[in-house]
């Protein structure tokens, strides 16, 4: 019996002990937009560097800002620009793609136009009818983001969706609206909701949601390039250097080279060269 | 090993050897007594340190707001205004919901299984409900975004089936397993000889099983139940999945709404300063709040035993 504990015991802590060795651990956290691209980029990347580690982990663009601040991350991950209140002189910001933020509604919904004005008021919630918009008579099913997301934040700034409340500011859109706790969610409800409308990342939109033209301009890559498309925002990595090893700095280096922005151009999000 | 060494000292404790036999023996009930405090106290300590916690990280927005502005409030707009009455609402709503539809229906398996099924359907039933316990929170979450919330949508015809009654279905169905397991257990419990004087007097089957066997079996029912309460109160995953999270007040269960559990899990990862501590405020109040219902169910339980 206590030969068996000891073998196990031994068994155990070599397991650990093998992990360990794996050498250089860059850890990433922040946005769940950027989340989708920095995976691929972490991949791409670990294969021609066999000893580096790359930990992804999607918590929201505050928290990114947070962990890149404070050192729990060496990387931090924002899907928007940062606030007068979070900005400080040594923490270093790279923008590595851009991303425009689509407006979705299902598949069946006739709408395929809306002005930013009709949105703004979509999510303020004074148009509560798909009718108001020249839709059919159907009820607007609103959905938004958790507040720590960076699509929200980029959003509500886009669409100027704030207002004061006690003298602070606060998110303006509508306390009855659907909250998703992710890009999937949001898409999931509008897919599966025909009076719904939601707002995403325009790299995750695929064909089970239809994306409306904002002001007459369709949601594409080339649209958010040339400046047509004005419903877009940066994706940004941040980082401090006190926080952050060479193998950290050489790794993002690779992503703004052409190498890396062909990993981001192919998962359909908008090169910065 | 362990009995073989306490047989040794145990068997020739007479005459002379007793007084430092018997010490040495105190010495290793003294050991095993401290060892089970130990492990005990684990569990109570784990509470303070949390409750500890949690109430110091809360004080400073209760400072701001006050105990009022949180627990009356009716609008969460962070960083002005921290009212989670809608919350604590939905909370309610839906474990009152899940309680309404699932203990019902956990109850009646139970006495299928313990009492009316034949064996070899018994066994098929309950290892099927045993697995329903180990389903993660997420994939019921999921089932329920992909199934209940676009029946709801059709059969209510409500613009949007993310709403507290999708959220009371998914839960009902989540505290099956605990209610049903441990009410089996205390329907097995009751002995025998009862079930068997009741029928030699003649009465039905199920007159035996509704005026005999669940009143005798009641307490452990009821234990079911609160864990089941527990089980609901505390659900976040499946819950922020199909229940829409809207923080306005739910005006009836057609419409989404948030739960307490769903507000600290959004929120938490991003929150800081006053917002943060308001979220420690919420989970004060969820504390209180199953510390109130267990209490409640436990003295009932008590008072009717009388």
């Amino acid at each position: 019996m206590k030969t068996k504990m000891f073998a196990l015991l031994a068994l155990t802590s070599a397991m650990t002990a093998g992990t360990a060795v794996a050498s250089e651990t860059i850890s990433v956290s922040g946005s769940t937009s950027v989340t989708e691209v920095m995976e691929v980029l972490a991949e791409t990347y670990q294969q021609s560097n066999k000893n580096t580690f790359i930990e992804v982990q999607g918590t929201g663009s505050s928290a990114g800002v947070k962990a890149a601040k404070n050192g729990t991350s060496m990387l931090g991950m924002a899907s928007r620009s940062l606030k007068d209140s979070e900005k400080e002189p040594e923490l270093k910001e790279t923008t590595i793609a851009r991303d425009g933020i689509a407006v979705v509604v299902n598949g069946k919904n006739p709408v395929a136009d809306l002005t930013k004005d009709q949105i703004a008021a979509i999510y303020r919630g004074e148009i509560t009818n798909w009718s108001q918009v020249g839709g059919e008579s159907k009820p607007v099913v609103v959905v938004t983001r958790d507040t720590a997301s960076g699509t929200r934040g980029a959003f509500e700034d886009i669409m100027k969706l704030k207002r004061k409340v006690n003298g602070i500011s606060v998110s303006a859109i509508s306390q009855r609206a659907q909250v998703g706790n992710g890009n999937g969610v949001v898409k999931t409800i509008v897919a599966n909701n025909p009076f719904a409308i939601g707002y995403i990342s325009l790299g995750s939109v695929d064909n089970s949601v239809k994306a409306l033209k904002v002001d007459g301009k369709a949601a594409s890559v080339a649209a958010v390039q040339s400046g047509d498309y004005q419903v877009a925002r940066p994706f940004l990595v941040l980082h401090k250097d006190a926080n952050t090893s060479d193998a950290a700095r050489k790794f993002l280096d690779w992503v703004v080279s052409a190498e890396g922005q062909k990993v981001v151009a192919d998962k359909g999000y908008i090169s910065v060269l | 090993m362990q009995s073989a060494s306490i047989d040794t000292t145990a068997v020739p404790a007479t005459g002379t050897i007793l007084p430092q036999s018997g010490r040495r023996r105190d010495w290793k009930e003294q050991f095993f007594k401290i060892l089970f405090l130990l492990a005990a106290i684990i569990g109570v300590l784990s509470l303070a340190v949390i409750a500890y916690f949690i109430f110091q990280e809360s004080l400073p927005a209760f400072a701001e707001a006050g105990v009022s502005g949180i627990v009356t409030g009716t609008e969460w707009l962070p960083p002005a205004l921290y009212g989670i009455l809608p919350m604590i609402v939905a909370s309610l709503a839906s474990t009152i919901g899940a309680v309404a539809i699932g203990v019902p229906v956990a109850l009646l398996t139970a006495i299928f299984i313990a009492e009316v099924a034949p064996k070899w359907l018994a066994n098929i039933i309950r290892p099927a409900v045993e697995l329903l316990a180990g389903i993660p929170s997420v994939v019921y979450g999921f089932f329920g975004l992909i199934i209940i919330v676009p029946m709801i949508q059709e059969w209510f015809n409500v613009p949007a089936g993310n709403t507290v009654l999708a959220g009371m279905l998914v839960l009902a169905v989540m505290i099956l397993p605990t209610v049903i397991a441990v009410s089996e257990t205390s329907l097995r419990a009751v002995p025998k000889t009862y079930k068997e004087g009741s029928l030699a007097l003649g009465a039905s089957p199920m007159f035996t099983i509704f005026k005999l066997l669940v009143p005798a079996a009641r307490s452990g029912i009821l234990t079911g139940v609160i864990l089941g309460i527990a089980r609901a109160l505390g659900e976040t995953m499946a819950i922020i999945m199909v229940m829409g999270n809207a923080p306005a007040m739910p005006g009836s269960i057609l419409e989404p709404a948030r739960t307490l559990t769903a507000n600290i899990a959004l929120e938490m990862s991003y929150a800081s300063g006053v917002h943060a501590s308001a979220l420690y405020a919420t989970g004060i109040v969820l504390l209180v709040f199953i510390m109130m219902l267990n209490g409640t169910l436990l003295y009932l339980n008590r008072e009717k035993a009388k």
